[in-house]
């Protein structure tokens, strides 16, 4: 593709941006879920254990991440399809690719912005950040990870009940939570335990997030970031795909 | 080198299952025509201009917009055009002016250019004033003068309108009408899918008729009305009883039929016919 043509693309995937925060994500029971949800998840587990404060907020942060940046991107898909507003879009000058990064942009954005809530609360109560730079650019790489994954879960079944995928989603989601060292670390995990947490985009992100406050990690901080990055491209490259090859189904 | 159509319709095919939606289909719309499609519910004008459009991918035969494949240049033919379509598909839970706004941007109309392009048509339709309305608000009439809002903000060259008056009011629906004369006289070509005989004779330079996924005829509205004239049909009925054998032998009746207590004769030439049975009438009584 020319590279004007696709710097036309990417610039046209901002107005899918704004559409979707101003239908979806400026709605104040989209942002009060998406931070209680991970709140009071996480307090059920925290309440009634001794453990030291520096050691939660890691886990916090990778749920908030998780849910905010997963939250409304399954749903999109169907929800204009059934509204038929997906027929407007594809028959716009824009590729299928542009109006799903736009979908990823928006979900990546809502993620990464209430993902400062947990590092804020983290400041408040005196939790010091050893690697900031590393925990910021963690931030990115997995809302924008957990973003494309949410764009993956609406891509098949080539479904318009948007209440279908979200059931969907939340039995895919639920699961990556309680294996992903969230609220057991990962090297108190049996072996199987490991292996199974291997599989999880959100381990590597909750591992990082432990290297950037206490400084320790499971595993290297080079294999967090290349793993996020691998998923990330994974995801977003296979959800384009699918939605490609099922587009006309939802037509 | 640049086509002289805007659309070029070569065998063009879809199939929902068993269902040939769309047959073999074959037409050309020269640059600046009003070309009309009319044909029953059903008969195959929706899934063809949505085919046209870039919606849904035809199964066999071709299309070129302006010159560019629909299949393989999809993002410049989709360029070129303003869509209409059949349901209303404006996003709801924006207001009109982001409706615009976002439309424009989509089709890379610059910031600058789209907030005037969307001030001047919002005015012409009458919607400025409730620009900052959400659309779910709007009634039908109104929607269907946003949806034409959408399609005009790139300036088209074409216009694909999927039964822009369906469902209006009287005025309305005259008020849309003259719209697309407008946008025609202006040098735009208007492609028009609709089920009204009236509407596409006072719009269209040219209408192709469809019906179960066939073109059935093209030609202008005139040479369509002339072509056509021996479907016509009167309905008459007497006070008594008639042998409708009598009827069907009157000069220009081609058959007659017992519809109720009236009968209905499929005529060539309705003033002889009609004078024929007011003087049958006349010897009876």
């Amino acid at each position: 593709m020319e590279t004007s043509l696709f710097w036309d693309q990417f610039t046209r995937s901002f107005a899918i941006v704004k559409k979707n925060i101003r239908i979806y994500y400026s709605k104040g029971p989209v942002i009060i879920f998406g931070l209680l949800v991970p709140f009071f998840l996480f307090l059920s587990f925290y309440i009634g254990r001794s453990m030291p404060v520096e050691a939660l907020i890691p886990g916090l942060l990778g749920m908030t991440a998780f849910f905010t940046a997963t939250s409304v991107g399954p749903a999109i898909v169907p929800w204009e399809a059934r509204a038929k507003t997906l027929e407007r879009l594809i028959s716009s000058p824009v590729s299928i690719w542009t109006i799903f990064l736009g979908d990823v942009l928006s979900s990546f954005l809502f993620g990464a912005l209430v993902s400062m809530f947990p590092i804020i609360v983290g400041f408040s109560i005196g939790v010091q950040i050893v690697n900031p730079l590393i925990l910021g650019f963690g931030v990115v790489l997995a809302t924008f990870c957990f973003a494309s994954f949410s764009i993956l879960l609406s891509a098949y079944p080539p479904t318009d009940t948007p209440a279908s995928v979200m059931m969907l989603s939340s039995m895919i989601k639920f699961p990556l939570v309680f294996i992903s060292g969230i609220f057991i670390p990962i090297e108190e995990l049996p072996a199987w335990g490991r292996t199974i947490s291997s599989i999880s985009p959100l381990t590597y992100f909750t591992d990082l997030a432990r290297y950037s406050i206490s400084g320790k990690g499971y595993y290297p901080i080079e294999v967090d970031l290349i793993v996020l990055a691998v998923f990330t491209i994974a995801f977003l490259v296979s959800a384009i795909k699918i939605h490609e090859r099922t587009m006309q189904k939802r037509l | 080198m640049p086509s002289k159509s805007a659309i070029e319709v070569t065998d063009l095919t879809k199939c929902y299952g068993e269902l040939l939606a769309v047959d073999h289909i074959n037409f050309n719309v020269k640059k600046g025509e009003l070309f009309g499609f009319l044909g029953p519910n059903a008969a195959g004008k929706t899934t063809t201009i949505r085919m046209l459009t870039g919606v849904i991918k035809p199964d066999d035969g071709a299309a070129s917009v302006f010159g560019y494949s629909i299949l393989r240049e999809g993002l410049k033919t989709r360029q070129l055009m303003g869509i209409v379509p059949e349901m209303a598909n404006a996003y709801v839970d924006l207001s009109a002016w982001n409706n615009l706004m976002l439309v424009g941007e989509l089709y890379g109309v610059p910031k600058s250019l789209r907030r005037e392009r969307a001030t001047r048509l919002l005015k012409e339709f009458g919607l400025y004033e409730r620009r900052s309305h959400l659309v779910k608000g709007y009634s039908r009439g109104m929607k269907q003068k946003l949806l034409l809002c959408m399609a005009l903000i790139n300036e088209p060259q074409i216009l694909f309108l999927d039964e822009p008056t369906s469902g209006l009011d009287v005025e309305s629906q005259r008020l849309i009408r003259d719209m697309i004369r407008d946008f025609n006289k202006n040098g735009v070509t208007v492609f028009l899918t609709t089920h009204n005989m009236d509407e596409a004779n006072q719009l269209c330079d040219r209408i192709a008729i469809i019906n179960h996924g066939k073109i059935a005829a093209i030609d202008s509205p005139e040479k369509l009305r002339l072509r056509s004239s021996g479907l016509q049909s009167i309905e008459v009925s007497f006070d008594k009883g008639v042998d409708i054998e009598e009827l069907s032998k009157f000069h220009g009746v081609n058959e007659a039929k017992k519809m109720g207590d009236k009968i209905r004769l499929y005529i060539n030439e309705p003033s002889e016919v009609i004078a024929s049975c007011l003087i049958f009438h006349v010897q009876r009584t």
